[in-house]
């Protein structure tokens, strides 16, 4: 019965997810659509940061991290190569495979949970300071200089795969900025409902039992981290498409704090949550950019706190439990306003 | 013939306390044993120490023979440990039927763990319960479903730490009633502090004083023993 409601769920989300892929160009003009395509791929990040926290219980102050790792390959190998097809493939791979690096030293060295936040804050730290100090020409990979502070602007487009001469117009950027969220939240979804993810969540319910059921706990966490590492380097490489351009500002702490306040606000153990609190802060901070009354991380901090002291579960899981209320009472075991996270996908339990 | 498992001078340092001190302990295949002693008499650490969460300071723990000293807790349970803590290790957010497919799922094929979660959940008589979250279940009925994760999982040993703590009086009757049917198939060391409770199951039992074993034998003659007596009254003469 939940399955298929989890399933019902997914299908109607799928749609909704092709229907704005296809019908977005139609309605906003370029500009608007430029603006929405950056927002998609922040959500990509949003969900990579979702799906290590909120379902695999793994506090990561350091998505930046692997964002920035995977828009810094992109704009490398792109510049070397001329054809984007293997900088998309290495800006998901590398940073799949330094967050496997730091998670093996994080799980299999029984890290605590806190120690996790500050060793991945402290490796953004670090990579931010790493990048920003690559400024002259002997920091140059190739045909790419790093650039420092300054960072590597004209990073080549995005192009049809093996025709480095068809590179993609924005409409079409954002066709695969689009495809690729749908795609990652199916994916995600799909981890979710299977017998991997169930194993996730239920080490983020109780890591003891987990390992006293026989499953080794470490491996689980070590690949869940992992995917969120590629999930987010494939959002660093959008990111740097939308602009053609890449700077050490990606590392920065505003970066990985505004990850956080996605999820938070949008709802800690959903999927849904983090993409719809990405799109609406990042809405909300180009339309504070346009004004010069007040300062927009005043707003963004003070909308932060607002959430944490008032709707500590996010709008999504608020929204939901609304929503089931509001149903018929065939549903006697509905479970209004628990705040715990549903397991394994099915986001719309009754 | 080579006991299901064995502790062989298994010692517990935590700084200058010792909380289990060269405890030499053997169980049968197919036995039923009970742990009693007062508060801090190392019981739980002991069963720590058999399921890997604590690693002893020295000695050695074999399971079949096989040196399992220091091994992690998953690989533990693999080889067929299974326990129920103190504290009740669940997953609160998840309903129950949930919590028991997770137990029943490792290393069986999909057709395999539905039709164990579905055994266990009569057998348990948690069917009535299955869809409710366990973090809103009454404490007693938490306890019942990690026993049942316990069983779940098929183990071929099964500790039961206090598994009748905060049941009513009708919970521990069926509660006794389960661990005599789990005996029929498989072994279990059962820590528990009510004495009612022991009778109802004991055949044999181990008495834990200050980390040591202080007794061993028929419970019978273990509750008739003035020593057993009098450190549970609180009179340290041994």
């Amino acid at each position: 019965m939940s399955l298929s409601s989890g399933t019902a769920s997914f299908l109607a989300m799928l749609a909704i997810g092709l229907a704005l892929l296809v019908g977005a160009p139609m309605v906003f003009d370029l500009f608007a659509l430029l603006q929405v395509t950056v927002f998609v791929a922040m959500a990509v990040l949003a969900l990579s940061q979702g799906f290590i926290w909120g379902y695999g219980g793994i506090m990561s102050f350091g998505q930046s991290a692997f964002f920035g790792l995977g828009g810094y390959t992109y704009a490398v190998v792109a510049m070397n190569a001329g054809d984007s097809t293997g900088a998309v493939l290495l800006a998901i791979l590398l940073p799949t495979l330094f967050a496997a690096l730091l998670g093996y030293f994080m799980f299999y060295g029984r890290i605590s949970d806190a120690y996790v936040g500050v060793i991945t804050l402290t490796v953004t730290i670090i990579l931010f300071s790493v990048f920003n100090s690559t400024a002259g020409d002997a920091y140059t990979i190739g045909n790419a200089p790093l650039g420092g502070f300054n960072g590597m602007p004209a990073v080549p487009p995005l192009n049809i795969p093996g025709r480095p001469d068809l590179p993609l117009e924005p409409e079409q950027l954002w066709y695969a900025s689009m495809g690729c969220l749908v795609l990652v939240y199916g994916l995600l979804r799909g981890i979710l409902a299977s017998r991997f993810g169930r194993v996730v969540v239920a080490i983020r319910e109780n890591e003891t039992r987990a390992q006293l059921l026989g499953y080794d706990t470490r491996l689980y966490k070590l690949l869940v981290f992992a995917i969120g590492g590629g999930i987010a380097g494939a959002a660093g490489c959008l990111f740097t498409n939308w602009g053609g351009f890449i700077s050490p500002t990606v590392f920065s702490l505003a970066t990985s704090a505004q990850v956080l306040i996605y999820v938070l606000v949008g709802g800690l153990g959903t999927l849904l949550g983090p993409i719809l609190g990405a799109i609406a802060i990042q809405y909300l901070i180009s339309l504070l950019g346009a004004q010069q009354v007040i300062n927009a991380n005043l707003v963004l901090g003070v909308i932060l706190a607002a959430f944490v002291l008032l709707v500590p579960q996010g709008v999504v899981p608020v929204l939901r439990d609304a929503l089931a209320r509001l149903r018929p009472p065939s549903h006697p075991r509905a479970k209004p306003g628990n705040g715990l996270p549903d397991a394994a996908g099915v986001e719309a339990k009754p | 013939m080579t006991p299901l498992i064995q502790a062989q001078a298994a010692t517990m340092r935590f700084g200058g306390v010792t909380a289990v001190n060269h405890v030499d302990f053997t169980l049968g295949e197919m036995e039923l044993r009970c742990l009693i002693g007062p508060n801090g008499a190392g019981k739980s650490t002991f069963f720590k120490m058999l399921t890997g969460q604590l690693v002893p300071s020295s000695g050695a723990v074999l399971f079949r023979g096989r040196d399992i000293t220091g091994a992690a807790p998953h690989e533990i349970a693999r080889l067929g440990i299974g326990i129920k803590t103190q504290v009740p290790n669940v997953f609160n957010g998840l309903t129950v039927r949930e919590n028991i497919a997770i137990a029943a799922a490792r290393g069986k094929s999909v057709q395999q763990a539905r039709r164990i979660t579905e055994e266990t959940l009569t057998r348990a008589r948690l069917t009535g319960i299955a869809q409710r979250v366990v973090g809103q279940l009454a404490h007693g009925q938490r306890q019942w479903v990690e026993i049942a994760t316990v069983l779940a999982q098929e183990p071929e040993l099964v500790l039961l730490d206090e598994p009748a703590a905060g049941m009513t009086h009708e919970e521990v009757l069926r509660t006794a009633e389960l661990i005599r049917e789990i005996n029929r198939s498989q072994a279990l060391i059962v820590v528990e502090h009510d004495m009612q409770f022991i009778r109802m199951i004991a055949r044999r039992v181990t008495v834990f004083n200050q980390g040591s074993i202080l007794v061993e034998d028929d419970v019978e003659a273990v509750l008739a023993n003035q020593a057993v007596r009098d450190v549970y009254l609180g009179k340290q003469a041994a």
